[in-house]
C-alpha cells in the first residue's frame, strides 16, 4: 500500500482505434502537496484525472489514491477524494442548496448535519444569496464555485481540480485561487490541479508536472524548472517596423532567437541579464531606434518549449474521443 | 471521509428524481396525461367492442381497458425512468453520481425507487379517473393487492430494462431503443379484445408474449376471479431478475467508458 | 420565381436528407396499422360495421398519422432555422417572405407525397385496394396532400410564433389527441359513449379520415369527399394565414 497521497506506475490509457491519451505516467504526490499538472489541450491531463478519480479504468499500469488501488478499491478511493471536473455536471432543475442536499445524502449525511454542512459551504464559496435559485440561472463562475462546494462536502483528504478556472473572469479566478491555497495551508488537503494556465501553476503549485502527448516531460518545483532553463530573454520592438530585420541581426549576436514577439524580436541571452547593457549599446551603435525593450525571466512556457520544441501557450489539440 | 452506502446513494438520488418530477410540469404532465388519454380514447371510443359475439368478460369495457392502461402506465413509468437515465448521462450529470457514489449499485437503486414513486402516483390518478368513469373493482382486498403488486413488478422490469439500455448508450438517442420493445410487448397482446378474438399475426405474437399472461391475470384480479396467478408472478419475477442483470451490466459498461 | 425554386429545392433536400424523420413517419403508422388490423379485426362483426376487414377500415389512419409527422418535421425545420440564426440571415437578403413560405410548403408536400404513395401501395397490396378504382388515386393524393399541408403549416406556425423546437415537440400530444378523439377506431355511429361521439362529430379530423376511408370502402361518396376536402382545406387555409402572419412578425425589416 502506497503512503503517497497519489501514486502512479506506468499509467496508460488507450482508446479504441485511437491514440494513447496517456502513455506511461509515473508520478507521486505527497500528502498536503499542491501538485500542478500542466499541459496543452489534448495532452492527457483530464484523462489522467478521470483514471485517478475512478471514472475511467487504466488500460495498463497502476494507480493508488490515498493508498487504495483505483481499479480494485474504487469505492474506498471515492470515499476519500473530492473532484471538481471540467464540466460542472449540475442539474439545471435543482437549486444550489438542493445540489448540496443531494451530495450530502450521497455521502451518508442526513438531517441537521447535512443542513449545517450545506450552510457552511454556501457561505464559504459565496453562494448564500443564490442558494435557492435554480442552477440554470447561475453564471459560469457561480457554477464553478458550487462545484467546488460539492467536492468539499465530505471533507476529502485529496481534491482533484480539473481546469477549475477555465472560462472564469479575473475576479472569480482569484477567489478560487485563494480558496485552493486556504485548503492546502489550513487543512492540509492534497490538491491535484490540472491547468493550461502557466500563471495558475506558478501561483498555486508546490510542484508541477508538465505533460505533453501523454508523457510527463518535466517535473519539479516551478522555480527549479525555470532555473533549469536559466537564462532570461530580451525583447526589442523597433520604432520603424522595417528595422525588424536589422534588429534581429544585432540581437542575434547575443543568443538564439525565441518565438513570442509579434512586433519585435526576442532572443535568449546567453550571458544572462548582465548582457542587457551590451544589447542596448549594440542597438544604439547601429542607430536602431527602439520603441520598447523588455527583459523577461524564464517562464514555464520556456520550460515547455525547451522540452518539446513547442510553445505551451496557443497550443490546442483536441482531446482524444473516448469510444464507448 | 464519505459515509456513503448503497442506501444513502439510493435515497439521495431517489429524492432528486422525485423532486424534479413533481416540480417540473414538463416532466409530470406528460407522464400523467398519456395514460389518461389512452384510457379515455379506448374506453370511450371502443366501448361498443364488448358487444362483439364471443367477447366474454365479467365486467364492463371500462374495466377491461383499465386492466391494459394500468399495465401501460406501469410499463411506461419504468421506460420514462430509462429516458431520465439517458438524459443524465448525456448532460454529464451522471458523472457526478458516478464520482460521488461510494457504492454505485445505489444509483440503480435510486432510479428504481423514483420509478416506483412515479408509477404509484400515475396509477393513483388513473384509477381515480377510471372509478369516476365507471370502473368496476369487483375483486377483494387480496385481489387488489395482487393486481397492484404485479403492476409494480412490471414497472420494475421496464425500469431495469430501460436503465440497462440507457447506461450502455449514454445518450437520448437510446430513447427509441428503449421505447419500441416496450411498445411492442404491450400492444402485441389482448389489448382491445380477448385473446380468442385476435386474428392473424398479432394472435400468434400474443401467444408467445409474456405480457398476455400478465394482462389476463390482471383482468382476473379486477373481477375477483384471477387465473394463472402463480405463472404470471413467476414470469414477471423472471423478467425482473434478467433485467436486473442487464441493468448491472449497463452500469459496468458505463464505468468502463469516460 | 428563382427564389422560390431555390428555397423549394433546399426544403426538399433537407427533408430527404433526414432519414430519421422520413423513415419513422412511414414505418410507425404502418406498424400500428398492422397491429390494429389484427387486434381489432373482430370488430367487423359488429352490426353496421362498414367493411369486411378492419384493415380496409383502418388504412385511412396512416394518412393522418403521416400528416402529424409532417407537422413535426416542418415545425422542427423552421425552429432550427430560427434557433441557428439562418432566418435572420435570410432577412438580410432581398428574399420575399412569400418565397420562403412557398419554399417551406414544397418540403412538406414532398414528404407528404412519399408517405401517401407508400400507404397507397400498402393499401392496394395488403387490402382490397381503392373501391373507386385507379381513378380515385389522384383524389386520394390530393386529399392526403391537403391534409399534410394543413398540419405541416400548423407546425410551421408554432415554430414561427415561438422560435423554439421544444415547443413544437410539446404540441405533438395535441395532434395526437385530435386523432384519437375522432372516428379513428370505429365509425361515429358505432361509438357508444355519448360525449365521445359528440367530440368526434365536431372534430375535423373525423371528416378527413372519413373522406379517405370512403375512397377505399364506399367508392365515390360525394358527401364524404366534400366534407373531407372542406375540413382539410379549411385547416390549411387557417394555418397558412396564421403562418404568414407569424412569418411577417418574425422577419420584420425596416
Amino acid at each position: 500500500m502506497s503512503d503517497a497521497a497519489i501514486e502512479t506506475q506506468g499509467l496508460v490509457r488507450e482508446f479504441k482505434r485511437g491514440p494513447r491519451a496517456v502513455d506511461g505516467i509515473d508520478l507521486r504526490v505527497e500528502p498536503g502537496e499542491v501538485y500542478g499538472f500542466l499541459g496543452p489541450n489534448g495532452a492527457g491531463k483530464s484523462t489522467t484525472v478521470h483514471m485517478l478519480t475512478t471514472l475511467l479504468p487504466p488500460t495498463a499500469g497502476r494507480a493508488w489514491v490515498a493508498g487504495h488501488d483505483v481499479v480494485e478499491d474504487g469505492g474506498a478511493v471515492r470515499a476519500t477524494i473530492g473532484a471538481a471536473l471540467q464540466e460542472a455536471a449540475l442539474d439545471p432543475f435543482l437549486t444550489g442548496r438542493e445540489h448540496l442536499r443531494l451530495q450530502t445524502a450521497l455521502h451518508g449525511m442526513t438531517g441537521p448535519e447535512a443542513r449545517k454542512r450545506s450552510d457552511q459551504l454556501l457561505e464559504r464559496v459565496g453562494l448564500v444569496q443564490a442558494a435557492d435559485r435554480r442552477v440554470a440561472g447561475y453564471s459560469g463562475g457561480m457554477k464553478r464555485r458550487l462545484d467546488l462546494a460539492l467536492a468539499l462536502v465530505h471533507r476529502p483528504r485529496i481534491l482533484f481540480l480539473d481546469e477549475p478556472t477555465t472560462g472564469l473572469d479575473v475576479q472569480s479566478r482569484s477567489a478560487l485561487w485563494e480558496e485552493v491555497q486556504r485548503l492546502a495551508s489550513d487543512r492540509g488537503v492534497t490538491v491535484f490541479l490540472t491547468t493550461q494556465y502557466l500563471e495558475e501553476a506558478d501561483v498555486l503549485a508546490d510542484r508541477v508536472g508538465i505533460i505533453d502527448r501523454g508523457h510527463i516531460v518535466a517535473e519539479g518545483t516551478p522555480e527549479a524548472l525555470k532555473a533549469e532553463i536559466g537564462r532570461p530573454s530580451v525583447e526589442a520592438i523597433p520604432r520603424d517596423p522595417d528595422e525588424r530585420g536589422h534588429t534581429k541581426e544585432v540581437l542575434g549576436r547575443f543568443g538564439e532567437e525565441v518565438a513570442g514577439s509579434t512586433k519585435g524580436v526576442s532572443v535568449r541571452l546567453a550571458g544572462g541579464d548582465a548582457q542587457l547593457a551590451e544589447v542596448v549599446r549594440a542597438l544604439d551603435a547601429e542607430n536602431i531606434e527602439i520603441q520598447e525593450l523588455q527583459l523577461h525571466a524564464p517562464t514555464l512556457d520556456d520550460v515547455f518549449l525547451a522540452k518539446t520544441g513547442r510553445s505551451l501557450e496557443g497550443e490546442a489539440e483536441p482531446e482524444p474521443v473516448a469510444a464507448a | 471521509m464519505s459515509r456513503g452506502s448503497f442506501s444513502s446513494v439510493a435515497r439521495g438520488l431517489a429524492w432528486r428524481n422525485v423532486h424534479n418530477w413533481f416540480t417540473n410540469p414538463t416532466l409530470i404532465v406528460p407522464s400523467l396525461l398519456f395514460p389518461l388519454f389512452f384510457f379515455t380514447a379506448f374506453a370511450g371510443g371502443l366501448s361498443r367492442v364488448d358487444s362483439i359475439p364471443g367477447f366474454d368478460y365479467g365486467a364492463n369495457y371500462t374495466t377491461w381497458i383499465y386492466g391494459f392502461v394500468l399495465l401501460q402506465a406501469s410499463t411506461f413509468g419504468g421506460i420514462f425512468t430509462g429516458f431520465s437515465v439517458a438524459r443524465d448521462f448525456e448532460s454529464g450529470f451522471a458523472r457526478r453520481l458516478m464520482l460521488g457514489a461510494v457504492n454505485r449499485g445505489g444509483i440503480i437503486g435510486g432510479y428504481w425507487i423514483s420509478a416506483l414513486v412515479r408509477s404509484v402516483t400515475t396509477i393513483a390518478v388513473v384509477t381515480i379517473v377510471a372509478l369516476v368513469a365507471g370502473l368496476e373493482l369487483n375483486g377483494g382486498g387480496i385481489d387488489l393487492l395482487g393486481l397492484y403488486v404485479l403492476a409494480l413488478l412490471v414497472n420494475t422490469f421496464a425500469m431495469l430494462f430501460g436503465t440497462g439500455v440507457a447506461m450502455r448508450l449514454r445518450t437520448m438517442q437510446a430513447g427509441p431503443l428503449i421505447q419500441t420493445p416496450a411498445f411492442l410487448l404491450l400492444f402485441l397482446a389482448p389489448v382491445w379484445v380477448p385473446y380468442d378474438l385476435l386474428t392473424g399475426w398479432v394472435q400468434a405474437a400474443a401467444s408467445a408474449n409474456p405480457i398476455t399472461l400478465v394482462i389476463d391475470t390482471e383482468r382476473g384480479f379486477l373481477v375477483g376471479d384471477p387465473t394463472k396467478v402463480l405463472p404470471a408472478f413467476l414470469v414477471v419475477l423472471l423478467l425482473v431478475s434478467v433485467s436486473l442483470l442487464w441493468a448491472r451490466g449497463g452500469l459496468r459498461s458505463a464505468e468502463r467508458a469516460a | 420565381m428563382s427564389q422560390v425554386l431555390l428555397l423549394a429545392q433546399r426544403s426538399v433536400i433537407r427533408t430527404l436528407r433526414q432519414p430519421a424523420m422520413v423513415f419513422p413517419s412511414i414505418f410507425f403508422p404502418l406498424l400500428l396499422l398492422s397491429i390494429n388490423s389484427s387486434g381489432l379485426n373482430s370488430a367487423t362483426r359488429l352490426p353496421g360495421f362498414p367493411a369486411d376487414s378492419y384493415f380496409q377500415f383502418a388504412i385511412a389512419i396512416p394518412f393522418i398519422q403521416g400528416a402529424l409527422f409532417s407537422a413535426m418535421s416542418a415545425g422542427t425545420n423552421v425552429a432550427n432555422d430560427i434557433e441557428s440564426g439562418f432566418l435572420n440571415r435570410l432577412s438580410l437578403t432581398p428574399l420575399r417572405r412569400v418565397a420562403l413560405m412557398l419554399g417551406q410548403l414544397t418540403g412538406i408536400v414532398a414528404l407528404g407525397l412519399i408517405q401517401a404513395v407508400a400507404f397507397l401501395v400498402v393499401g392496394v397490396g395488403f387490402g382490397d385496394g381503392l373501391a373507386t378504382g385507379p381513378g380515385g388515386v389522384p383524389v386520394l393524393l390530393a386529399l392526403s396532400l391537403t391534409i399534410s399541408l394543413g398540419f405541416g403549416l400548423i407546425g410551421a406556425f408554432v415554430a414561427l410564433r415561438t422560435g423554439n423546437g421544444e415547443t413544437v415537440q410539446g404540441v405533438f400530444p395535441l395532434f395526437f389527441a385530435a386523432l384519437f378523439l375522432s372516428s379513428m377506431s370505429l365509425p361515429r355511429d358505432l361509438i357508444e359513449t355519448d360525449w365521445y361521439r359528440t367530440v368526434a362529430t365536431y372534430n375535423p379530423v373525423s371528416y378527413m379520415l372519413e373522406g379517405i376511408r370512403s375512397l377505399f370502402i364506399a367508392g365515390w361518396d360525394g358527401e364524404a369527399l366534400a366534407l373531407g376536402f372542406a375540413c382539410a382545406g379549411g385547416v390549411a387555409a387557417i394555418a397558412i394565414t396564421a403562418a404568414s402572419m407569424a412569418l411577417r412578425t418574425r422577419m420584420v425589416r425596416t
